[in-house]
């Protein structure tokens, strides 16, 4: 087995909280600095950012996974990956179709730009990617799943936008493939809160929203070699594969 | 007065948890963070939220709250309405937004 340092939740210039310092050329060369192996692409309820730093990143030999971060109608905010481009822009069809129409104000959200490698804008989003989607939780881990997806509810241990702090506690039973957890807490620790998710699998990451946050918090995984299936396996713990948190 | 009394003045949906419209009601907390409810709701209040994932009725039954109000037409999830059937603890429902249904509770709860 090999181990791969992964950093699966980073932002970009898309989302409207993201510096304006994140474009994919800049994500990926910090990426590189950093001993970056898997990079997660996460913003707010878009994909649009993914394809273009998976071209970038294939150049520095970083391995990307696509996603978003999701708002459900509960405000929880959830990861969501994907194996390829093609599923990647069905699930955008479905972030579009149910994100309310509600028109961005960058004075108050920040911008919300998709750029090309040579950093110039190519798009400007107009709906205000921060909202919640019409679509519980439920649902939305069910269309992820029906897609064939990774589902990762994000920093479950924060008192903002996480499982915890919209629903009180961790659900019984959520179909997750794995739980994202702060560095303010361990494993340990979040699962005597919650006995019932010992079993699940944590992992750690930045949720950089500025290119000095991106490897701040890393996940290991040890797996034949990366890929979205082996990923998948490692989370799950199939045929020896396994993930384990960083030390900082 | 009892849940169904409060659901009769309001002009709630009835949607689940029939069993439990005999509690007695002392008053009422409007909030849809969970874990806020779950730190600061005391037992036999109404709760008035627009949340309708399971976990509604966890807290619900572990604050031993008289009943939910779901508030702008929201329903609740299937499975949160098998947990208030079981819990016997009611889910009701209103077309009126959390600003509106509030203010009739208050009055209603404040003679």
């Amino acid at each position: 087995m090999n181990q791969f340092r992964a950093d699966l939740h980073v932002h970009t210039v898309l989302s409207p909280c993201g510096d304006l310092e994140m474009s994919p050329a800049a994500i990926v060369e910090t990426a590189a600095r950093r001993g970056i192996d898997i990079l997660g692409i996460a913003d707010h309820n878009s994909t649009r950012h993914g394809p273009l730093i998976s071209k970038l990143a294939q150049k520095k030999g970083i391995f990307v996974l696509c996603g978003a971060e999701v708002t459900t109608r509960e405000e929880a905010h959830c990861l969501a990956f994907f194996e390829n481009f093609e599923i990647l822009a069905a699930f955008q069809q479905y972030l579009d179709s149910h994100l309310p129409n509600i028109k961005n104000n960058p004075r108050y959200f920040g911008h919300q730009v998709v750029l090309d490698e040579d950093e110039m804008i190519v798009e400007q989003e107009e709906r205000l990617l921060i909202s919640g989607l019409n679509q519980s939780l439920d649902q939305v881990e069910e269309e992820v799943h029906r897609l064939g997806g990774l589902f990762i509810p994000a920093h479950i241990d924060r008192p903002k936008y996480s499982l915890t702090s919209q629903l009180g506690f961790v659900p019984q039973g959520i179909k997750a493939d794995a739980l994202e957890i702060s560095r303010f807490t361990t494993p340990e620790q979040i699962s005597e809160q919650f006995p019932w998710i010992a079993s699940y699998t944590f992992i750690r990451s930045s949720d950089a929203h500025h290119p000095d946050a991106i490897g701040s918090g890393i996940t290991i995984f040890e797996m034949e070699h990366r890929s979205f299936d082996e990923i998948r396996m490692a989370l799950h713990r199939i045929d020896n594969r396994s993930t384990h948190i960083e030390r900082h | 007065m009892t849940v169904a009394e409060l659901a009769e003045k309001l002009e709630l949906k009835i949607h689940s948890g029939k069993n439990g419209l005999g509690r007695e009601v002392t008053g009422g907390y409007v909030s849809d963070l969970l874990s806020d409810v779950m730190g600061n709701a005391d037992t036999g209040q109404v709760w008035i939220t627009l949340q309708t994932h399971k976990n509604v009725m966890a807290i619900a039954s572990l604050k031993d709250l008289a009943a939910v109000i779901l508030v702008s037409d929201n329903r609740p999830e299937e499975d949160t309405a098998i947990q208030s059937n079981e819990e016997e603890i009611p889910i009701l429902g209103t077309s009126l937004p959390t600003f509106e249904i509030s203010g009739k509770l208050y009055e209603l709860l404040k003679k």
